[in-house]
């Protein structure tokens, strides 16, 4: 899919959507970071130094975003993530856990 | 004015003052000395003035005594040499200044000294609350259990060990440097707070005593405002959410002592100058980087006093209890933020969220489903009511659930 294009109007609405996704999972005190939103320019850095514009170029999706919830199973957390208000706007989420690294 | 109510007065607004100054010559060590000396002042006050009149200026009366009191104990005792010594090596000073210095620019930085001496991080909250209201408030023992309604000796065994940990802590009488300031301020600011709400939501029957409590806490948070090294955002923005809460004292309790909800208040007893000046703080708070909880919180209660069910106030304050609740989570936020919710998306939408909020075991959170089912599903809407009425501890609590549930059965 190509970029998402939002009228202001449009902008307001989905900000409004997004705070209030992110309040809903707060409330339930499983909101561990509201994480950031990331920018649609950038670099990609590959081996041997290797710099070129722009992320994942021969990726047709781009990460937009990353949010860390608090949850007790996969599952759990995927119904969360149902409520998403990206997917109204054709986007998907990835619901992966965290690896704790010890030591 | 009559010598028997001149010096209760003069021991609320005097006492602070000088036992500041004593603490900060005498060190942490002798807080209960320095206690003593100003209690012995004040002894001393009542036995005389009764026989030989009033001073001319009573304030300045007491401040010689204590100071007295304070250089003979110095010269006497081993304070001298246990102290004082050790800091002419460091300071290469002449002669010891046995001075104390009892100005109004003196007091004001060894009260603000004290204040973070008290409000130390190793100090559980209760003691940094308890040990303010003696020290940085001048109450007696008597008025501090009757605000924690307990008893005197658990206070005075309170008061005891906090000074114990502070001399552990070896706690410094002294503004925190620049690279733990921000974080000092933090500590400041949770104590204050919560000596504020000590006095808002406070069972205590005593109303005057309450609202000193609260009156205290905002002159305490206005004291960081008036020194350049503490005047913060995040304290003006505290200081503004002080003054929007206190703006309803007056409205909140009826002449029985009962607690009447928000929207049954008469805003004709809303104190509009403090409105004003929680306006005013807020303003001086919209600066800096960083957008505290306090912040957050100010706005909220600045959105209450504005008197209107429009979508637009609801909105508003809905989307500053989810910026609340990113910034820090906490329950009454969470049942708050959803009844914000039900006034802009409907109560069955509210209701969905809330039964995810897991607090079945919070008085508050039957208490909102009551509200929410009313109208919706009156029986659940009373089951809830009755779950709420079971878990409070809190007489006006009761009272104003039981109203409810007898509205619903009419």
């Amino acid at each position: 899919m190509g970029e998402i294009k939002l009228t202001p109007e449009g902008n307001m609405a989905v900000s409004k959507e997004w705070e209030n996704w992110m309040g809903g999972i707060a409330a339930q005190n499983k909101l561990v970071s509201p994480g950031m939103r990331l920018g649609n320019e950038g670099r990609t850095v590959k081996p041997g130094n290797v710099v070129t514009n722009g992320p994942y170029a021969e990726i047709k999706e781009i990460i937009g975003g990353l949010s860390i919830f608090r949850a007790e199973s996969i599952e759990e957390a995927t119904e969360m993530a149902k409520s998403c208000p990206i997917l109204n706007v054709g986007g998907n989420v990835e619901v992966r856990d965290i690896i704790q690294m010890n030591g | 004015m009559q010598e028997k109510e001149l010096i209760p007065q003069l021991y609320r607004t005097e006492f602070r003052k000088i036992a500041a100054v004593l603490c900060r010559s005498l060190g942490i060590e002798h807080i209960s000395i320095a206690e003593d000396i100003v209690g012995d002042t004040f002894l001393l006050a009542a036995e005389t003035w009764g026989l030989k009149g009033v001073p001319q200026n009573p304030a300045a009366w007491l401040y010689t005594v204590a100071k007295n009191k304070a250089k003979d104990l110095l010269k006497r005792n081993s304070i001298f040499s246990q102290k004082v010594s050790p800091e002419l090596k460091d300071y290469g000073r002449e002669g010891y200044e046995t001075d104390i210095d009892l100005s109004v620019q003196n007091i004001r930085d060894s009260q603000l000294q004290m204040m973070f001496a008290i409000c130390h991080p190793d100090l559980p909250a209760e003691a940094q609350i308890g040990l303010s209201l003696r020290i940085l408030c001048g109450f007696s023992i008597d008025e501090i259990a009757d605000a924690f309604l307990t008893n005197k000796e658990t206070i005075n065994k309170r008061l005891y060990r906090a000074k114990e940990r502070l001399k552990q802590v070896k706690a410094k009488i002294e503004l925190p440097p620049e690279s733990e300031i921000a974080k000092r301020i933090e500590n400041v600011l949770t104590t204050l707070y919560l000596l504020f709400n000590e006095g808002y939501y406070s069972s205590s029957t005593n109303t005057v005593l309450r609202q000193d409590l609260c009156l205290e806490a905002m002159r305490l948070t206005h004291m960081l405002t008036e020194n350049k090294s503490t005047d913060e955002p995040s304290v003006n923005a505290l200081l503004a959410l002080m003054c929007f809460h206190a703006s309803r004292f007056e409205a909140r309790v009826d002449s029985k002592g009962e607690l009447i909800l928000y929207h049954e208040q008469d805003i004709s007893l809303w104190n509009n100058e403090l409105i004003k000046r929680g306006e005013y703080y807020m303003n001086r708070a919209a600066t800096g980087y960083s957008l505290s909880k306090y912040h957050v919180e100010a706005a909220i209660a600045y959105w209450h006093t504005i008197v209107n069910n429009d979508t637009e106030k609801w909105e508003k304050i809905l989307s500053l209890y989810n910026q609340l609740l990113m910034i820090e989570y906490s329950p009454i936020a969470a049942l708050n933020r959803t009844y914000a919710l039900s006034k802009v998306n409907g109560k069955e939408q509210a209701i969905a969220e809330a039964e995810k909020l897991n607090l079945g075991g919070n008085h508050l959170y039957h208490a909102l489903l009551g509200e929410l089912y009313s109208s919706v599903d009156n029986q659940r809407a009373i089951q809830h009511l009755e779950k709420a009425l079971k878990l409070s501890r809190s007489v006006a609590d009761k009272k104003v659930i039981l109203n409810k549930i007898k509205k619903l059965r009419q």
